[in-house]
């Protein structure tokens, strides 16, 4: 079976790509230099601004629609879109994020197009002319290896697993219109709700503090968020908070809440199942803040504290305060 | 309406992970004995969306389809005792070790042979292989309009409107029946059966199918039919080399902490 091509789809956030599709950008290049053929984009939405920008990030091509109306997610909108730009490209692979919306498109993409699929990959490989797309599974416990015996192949892929290539605004590229049949569209959104605040956004902190049960209620959150405003850091959470109702769902990180690679992660009051580590075990730096010094999470913590958050955190503040005044340094 | 909720026996994914262990040769989960079976918790908690739309006065029948051993049988008796109507077990030789793609072909053709249904619920995704594919492969296969991750689910009058969760925040969305729609955590927690209608489910009809029932041949299902070849399954290292930072009072370990955020240049 011969590998040509490999076609991302980008998502665009404030008609920009998202760092996950330029990281996907950055992991079909290097794929491509393997196998040849292009590097394609498969963008509904994209504007002639928004074009440029995934050419500079890697892409040869931009499929788009043309359509505004596809700017934001909508299932049958963009599967229908993207099978046109799959068949056009004729990849051998297709990959998409490991977002709400990737996950919702890759698996109807793969049944529409007669391929496989293989949903939150954290490495992709060629060996011996074979893709192997490697992914969490039993809650994060342990990874599978698979490769599919289909021509085509689709994966989603986590943020933080690859690197995007630098911008070069000098590559050269081309926009293709895709025409779609806009009869496709059976659901139909009618409302997008999305919640204030958070502002610094949890995939992209540089630092994230999550919090666990260990909090022992809502209020535990106040105790983070004055770490986090020290750190210029985000809050996130395991599930148990989110489901308890401390915290809204959107700050759950994990194999299916949101994953995150920050330089720091200080997991608070969290016991490190799997399920949890799925979604943060890549960060660069984990501090674990636990009473239980036998808990798992030591295992993936480069640094531990045994203690009650309730009196590490409010310390580790203090102290970083001091340190910063002595060192004659302001916030970071 | 017919609601048809899809249902995976998986080992208990609540369990602590020393009860697993991953055989490398023979590339297969072992779950240690004493571990319990369970039925994966987005499938129950999407029998809980089909239960509270029946609570809201419509009108339903709700059967549970399991793909799985016969012990899968366990999963079917569960869902009949949380409040379903009647169970399809697809449980035969054939069928076993399929992947995503062959469990979706045989759940939709199982569909067909009930006659189709107004809703198909599944879980986001299966609690052993975390995949997330089948509900929408159903989709697909079946022609239908399908709504992931859903939080909420109302039917009326030929359609469906779903809260689908998103990164921050969630859509509403609504399609014509019938549609399938996949269920995530934020459903809240699924109803535990009361003593009642566990008495009751075992009076409940369930029926089973082998593959020649669904008129799939046999290297359309089960390994036979699958895409997925599975190469490797390992337990992921862990860094394993904590630095617990001392300290005899809070203040202490905290200003420890601190200095090595400092060291490593973090703050
Ligand atoms: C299918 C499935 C999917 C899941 N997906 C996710 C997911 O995406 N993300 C996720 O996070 N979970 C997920 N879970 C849940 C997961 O299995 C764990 O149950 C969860 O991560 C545990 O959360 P926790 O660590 O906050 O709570 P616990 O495991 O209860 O740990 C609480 C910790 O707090 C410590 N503690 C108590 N008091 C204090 C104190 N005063 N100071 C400091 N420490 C204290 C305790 O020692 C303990 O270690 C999923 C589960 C299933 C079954
Ligand atoms: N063997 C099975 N029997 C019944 N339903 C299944 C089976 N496998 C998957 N499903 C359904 O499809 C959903 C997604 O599964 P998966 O794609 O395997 O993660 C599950 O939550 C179930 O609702």
């Amino acid at each position: 079976m011969s590998l040509r091509g490999v076609t991302v789809v980008a998502e665009l956030a404030a008609g920009t790509p998202t760092g996950l599709s330029r990281e996907l950008l950055g992991l079909a290049r290097r794929l491509v230099a393997e196998i040849g053929g292009q590097v394609c984009a498969a963008c509904p939405g994209a504007d002639e601004a928004a074009a440029a920008e995934l050419i500079a990030y890697g892409a040869d091509k931009v499929y788009t629609a043309g359509e505004p109306a596809l700017a934001e997610y909508d299932s049958d909108g963009w599967t229908a879109c993207v099978a046109v730009a799959v068949r056009e490209a004729g990849p051998a692979a297709v990959l998409i994020g490991h977002t709400t919306s990737g996950a919702d498109l890759a698996p109807r993409l793969a049944f529409r197009l007669g391929a496989a699929v293989a949903t939150g990959c954290v490495a992709i490989t060629l060996e011996s002319g074979v893709l192997r797309f490697t992914r969490p599974c039993y809650g994060g416990n342990v990874r599978e290896t698979i490769s599919f015996n289909t021509a085509l192949k689709v994966a989603t892929v986590r943020g933080g697993c690859y690197d995007a290539l630098q911008h070069d605004p000098r590559r050269a590229g081309e926009t293709i219109t895709v025409a779609f049949d806009k009869t496709a569209r059976r659901a139909r959104v009618l409302e997008r709700q999305r919640d204030s605040g958070a502002d610094v956004r949890l995939e992209e902190a540089r630092v994230v503090i999550a919090g666990g049960r260990g909090l022992d209620g809502p209020e535990g959150f106040e105790v983070l968020a004055e770490l986090a405003r020290e750190l210029n850091g985000a809050v996130g959470a395991s599930r148990v908070p989110c489901d308890l109702g401390w915290c809204p769902h959107s700050m759950q990180i994990g194999l299916t809440g949101k994953t995150v690679t920050p330089e720091l992660y200080i997991a608070v009051g969290i016991s490190g199942a799997g399920h949890h580590m799925a979604g943060c075990g890549n960060a660069r730096n984990i501090v674990a803040i636990n009473t239980d010094a036998e808990a798992s999470i030591y295992k993936d913590a480069r640094w531990g504290v045994v203690g009650d958050y309730r009196k590490v955190i409010p310390a580790l503040v203090e102290a970083i305060r001091e340190l910063r005044a002595t060192q004659g340094r302001g916030k970071a | 309406m017919h609601i048809v909720v899809c249902a995976k026996q998986v080992p208990n994914p609540e369990a602590a992970f020393s009860m697993f262990k991953v055989d490398e040769q023979a590339k297969t989960v072992i779950p240690a004995s004493g571990l319990q079976m369970v039925m994966s918790p987005f499938d129950e908690q999407a029998l809980e969306a089909a239960l509270r739309i029946r609570d809201a006065g419509i009108e339903s029948r709700i059967s549970i389809m399991t793909l799985g051993p016969e012990s899968a049988r366990a999963v079917l008796k569960h869902g009949l005792a949380m409040g379903g109507d009647d169970g399809v077990l697809l449980s035969d030789a054939a069928l076993q070790d399929g992947d995503a793609y062959s469990t979706a072909r045989v759940l939709a053709a199982a569909i067909g042979k009930l006659g189709g249904c107004d809703l198909v619920l599944t879980g986001r995704q299966a609690a052993d292989w975390d995949a997330g594919v089948v509900g929408c492969g159903i989709a697909e296969l079946l022609q239908l309009p399908v709504i992931t991750f859903a939080r909420d689910i109302k039917v009326s009058d030929r359609t469906v409107r779903v809260e689908r969760v998103v990164e921050n925040g969630f859509d509403v969305i609504e399609a014509p029946l019938p549609a399938v729609v996949t269920v995530s955590n934020e459903l809240g927690a699924a109803r535990t059966p009361t003593l009642r209608e566990t008495m009751r489910a075992a009076r409940k009809p369930v029926v089973m199918w082998p593959a020649a029932d669904l008129g799939l041949g046999s290297g359309e299902v089960g390994a036979a039919g699958a895409r997925r070849v599975l190469d490797r399954l390992f337990v992921p290292p862990r860094k394993g080399a904590c630095d617990l930072v001392d300290g005899a009072t809070p203040e202490e370990q905290g200003l420890n902490l601190a200095q090595r955020l400092l060291g490593a240049k973090l703050l």
